[in-house]
């Protein structure tokens, strides 16, 4: 479904990306695993036209999205978690969720009712908060919003950046069980992770990035098995 | 004390001119609260405002209301320079600031554009307009004897009318802002610039609305000033625009309702300064509160509301 | 942030343009352009100091006039009949330069740890704050002697011979202009200086360095208004007189485009933007309403399209800020 090839990004003359290949069929969980500063985050903004790649491709489902507007890739099916929620504090809950459906604000508001009451069944936290300012919720709560707020976009695709960051272990494992049921839905799901752990425990296939370049790829259980190894990278930084 | 006596009358003024300053401030409150950006030129765009309401009301006056009746004369003034108003901060925003905040340039560059663009649109306007100031016959539609008295106070009704005026456009905003989609996505662009646009936003086109809306906010301002104090000139924006800004960063930059707010109290201040001293000293009023302001309570009364991060 | 050592041809230039400055009078057709080369020379040094604030250290500051203003009133106030105060002139310049910092410093202290924007708004005020000021502080008690003005200042007497004529007044300012390159020159390259620039760069990053920003941005304040002040006491001196119309709003605009014209930060620049500034107005006499038309064009163009003036700084950061 999503395919980067040999992308060169980065920012004004700093150079993040180097030449990263990675790929994600439909369907699967894959991670992207790797340290601070190795280039998860960037690879998310030049996916979502944030950053545009110096050299190299980015192609959802065959078409080549690189260069376009973001506000044009996203309405292709792609949904963004960012990096530390960033929700928006200053809204409510439920007008959070329905920024989310944005970009599908063509459809019919019975669907985006439906699928905002799917959110709420998912997560039955934000719906006692619906008329609460996000910005009063706790890091966990912030995180189910911030999850139901992409999952409001109907994405094929969903991205999500170092969603295990600043919440306690038991948060984590639950932000993960709810990411897997996503995909068992039918998501495809592409999960930006320091915490390789957690993230490998659900995904079908990792890469792992290093300073800008995928230094190792495989099955999810190979990266299991290498990680004894990859531990001292992929550790506490 | 004869100044006590009149106090209540001052205080009316005080509002008056605190609404009128509070629609000003808005068109500043806004732009900053989505760029964190000073439209210097702002004052500029209410000045037009006023220029483009007096043009309306002298064509009317000539055309024998065009067979309107009187009563949607200053709707019409209204209609017109908001839009005229608008649609020059929209262009504005699209030539001389795009170019400059889109590519990461320093603070510096579009606030001295802005500078610049001040400067030009009062020039501008000098030139083609003339040097001296401009006559609004208000008394046409509003003749002096028409007043409405509360107790010991004199309200004349142009001045209920600017009061409705400003408090209407302001409660307009308000819905927008706060109940319809396009609100919702100017609120998110404020917050943060980058999510908004991964939520699907055209931040472009937001930015360029909320600069339509700050603008348009501004020239009606200028009817209003324009039929209050019957003279305009070149220059008007200029002080309107110091004070308005003081307003807003009085209630709070990049809070609406604190615009609003401020921009009242602001208008009462003043007028009560006025009162009691040396009236040549009226704009001081404004830079003392301002300086009070960023000294003791720098977010402002209602706290500011600004971008949690920058990008795109 | 290394400082390249000035070429050879840099130096040449140089000397060159100082060579030409010296002789100016003796070629000049006639009075009157002596004159426009003096008022060249003091607004280039009220420039520099403009540009030790907006150039060095990023402050934008359109209020600048007021210094200006505040200088050349505190000179008419010690050396004229005004209040009778008659001090010579090496004793009046050191006071107003001090007093006039003094007001940097209390106008600076409340706003510098805002945000730029906010400066710009500040001065802004302030500026048209001391106009107002000087223009209505002729009653209760008279300072400023309102719109009136102050006249028959006394004209500055140096080792016995008093001046008088542009020329003995365009080489005063020439020297004075000359030892203010040479201050900026060592402030740029002083530790205060990288101090500046890293502020004017980043903030929060030069605060996390230990940069003790605050008090960085007031002696820049502090410094551009001394410099202002000096030029005010000089351009009091020169004309004999002051009034409150010297100093508008207008004026502090056009000494901010002579610091971005030649490129915030570039001392060479800075003399351009004077010499554009001041001359070009004499050359096109009859454009003369177009002009700040013009200016207000022309700055928008210029941030468009020429951020970085029309001479770049040598010491200038390459990477664009996202």
């Amino acid at each position: 479904m999503l395919e980067l090839t040999d992308v060169v990004a980065g920012y004004g003359p700093l150079q993040v990306l180097r030449r990263v290949s990675l790929g994600v069929q439909a369907g699967e969980i894959v991670c992207l695993l790797g340290g601070n500063a190795a280039g998860k985050s960037t690879t998310l903004k030049t996916v979502l036209g944030l950053v545009r790649p110096r050299a190299g491709s980015v192609a959802l489902q065959g078409e080549r999205i690189d260069g376009l507007a973001t506000e044009d890739i996203v309405r292709r099916g792609i949904a963004l978690v960012p990096e530390s929620r960033r929700i928006f504090a200053r809204m409510t809950v439920w007008e959070n969720l329905e920024m989310g459906a944005y970009s599908r604000r063509q459809t019919a508001p019975a669907e985006i009712e439906e699928d905002r009451e799917r959110v709420y069944g998912l997560f039955p936290r934000l719906k006692e908060r619906a008329t609460q300012h996000a910005g009063t919720m706790s890091g966990g709560e912030q995180q189910m919003l911030a999850i139901g707020r992409a999952l409001m976009a109907r994405p094929r695709l969903m991205l999500l950046d170092e969603p295990s960051m600043g919440l306690a272990p038991v948060l984590v494992e639950q932000v993960f069980d709810i990411i897997q049921a996503i995909n068992r839905q039918g998501t495809t799901i592409l999960v930006v992770e320091q915490n390789a752990a957690v993230a490998l425990s659900i995904a079908h296939r990792g890469y792992v990035l290093q300073d800008g370049r995928i230094v190792m790829h495989g099955a999810a259980k190979e990266l299991l098995d290498a990680d004894d190894i990859r531990r001292a990278y992929l550790g506490e930084d | 004390m004869d100044a006590l006596g009149i106090l209540p009358q001052q205080l009316v003024f005080g509002l008056a001119l605190g609404a009128i300053y509070g629609l000003i401030a808005l068109g500043y409150t806004m732009v900053y609260g989505i760029l964190l950006m000073i439209n210097f030129a702002h004052g500029e765009l209410f000045m037009i405002g006023a220029y483009v309401g007096w043009a309306v009301l002298v064509w009317l006056i000539n055309a024998g209301f065009g067979g309107l009746h009187p009563v949607w004369v200053v709707p019409v003034m209204l209609l017109m320079a908001m839009s005229l108003s608008g649609l020059l901060g929209m262009t504005l925003e699209r030539f001389a600031y795009r170019p400059l905040y889109t590519r990461g340039a320093t603070r510096l560059g579009p606030l001295i554009s802005a500078v610049g663009a001040s400067i030009f649109l009062q020039n501008a306007v000098m030139l083609t307009m003339g040097a001296r100031m401009k006559v609004y016959m208000t008394s046409v539609l509003f003749p002096r004897s028409w007043y409405v008295q509360v107790g010991s106070v004199r309200v004349s009704v142009l001045v209920l009318m600017m009061i409705s005026v400003a408090l209407l456009l302001m409660w307009l905003l308000n819905v927008l802002v706060q109940r319809t989609t396009l609100g919702r996505c100017m609120r998110a662009v404020a917050e943060d610039r980058e999510v908004a646009a991964v939520m699907g936003v055209n931040v472009r086109r937001v930015i360029a609305v909320t600069f339509l809306l700050g603008s348009a906010l501004g020239g009606a301002a200028g009817v209003l000033v324009g039929l209050y104090y019957t003279q305009i000139d070149f220059f008007m924006g200029y002080s309107a625009g110091l004070k308005a800004f003081t307003a807003a960063v009085l209630g709070g930059i990049g809070n609406l309702k604190g615009a609003m707010v401020g921009g009242l109290v602001l208008g009462v201040i003043e007028s009560l300064a006025v009162t009691f001293l040396n009236p040549a000293y009226r704009d001081v009023v404004a830079f003392v509160v301002l300086i009070l302001v960023l000294v003791f309570r720098p977010t402002g009364l209602l706290g500011e509301t600004v971008p949690q991060t920058n990008k795109v | 942030m290394k400082v390249m050592p000035a070429t050879r041809r840099q130096v040449g230039l140089a000397a060159a343009c100082a060579v030409a400055a010296l002789v100016l009078p003796l070629l000049a057709p006639n009075d009157y352009v002596v004159g426009v080369a003096a008022r060249i020379s003091l607004y280039a040094t009220l420039a520099l100091g403009l540009n030790v604030v907006v150039g060095f250290a990023g402050l934008l500051d359109i209020g600048y006039v007021a210094f200006f203003g505040i200088g050349s009133y505190l000179y008419a106030f010690v050396a004229s009949p005004h209040f009778g105060i008659h001090l010579p002139f090496l004793m009046a310049l050191p006071l107003v330069v001090l007093g006039t910092a003094l007001f940097g410093i209390l106008i600076g202290a409340p706003t510098l740890r805002l945000g730029g924007d906010y400066l710009a708004i500040v001065t802004l005020g302030f500026g048209e704050i001391t106009y107002l000021l000087l223009l209505n502080l002729d009653r209760p008690i008279n300072i400023t002697n309102g719109p009136s003005g102050i006249i028959e200042i006394d004209p500055p007497a140096l080792f016995g011979h008093v001046m008088s004529g542009n020329t003995a007044y365009y080489y005063l300012f020439l020297v004075v202009l000359a030892l203010a390159l040479a201050a900026c020159h060592r402030l740029q390259h002083s530790r205060i200086g990288w101090a500046w620039q890293a502020i004017r760069e980043d903030e929060l990053a030069a605060r996390v360095m230990g940069i003790n920003t605050t008090v960085a941005k007031l002696q820049a304040f502090a410094i551009g208004a001394s410099f202002a002040g000096f030029a005010g006491a000089l351009l009091a001196s020169w004309q004999r007189s002051v009034f409150p119309e010297n100093f508008l709003f207008t004026e502090s605009i056009n000494v901010l485009a002579m610091v971005i014209i030649g490129g915030m930060g570039s001392l060479a620049g800075v003399v351009l933007g004077a010499i554009v500034i001041v001359a070009l107005p004499e050359v096109f006499r009859d454009l003369q309403a177009y002009r700040l038309l013009v200016f207000g064009l022309m700055l928008m163009v210029l941030m468009i399209f020429r951020p970085q003036g029309l001479l770049v700084p040598r010491s200038v950061s390459t990477a664009a800020k996202e």
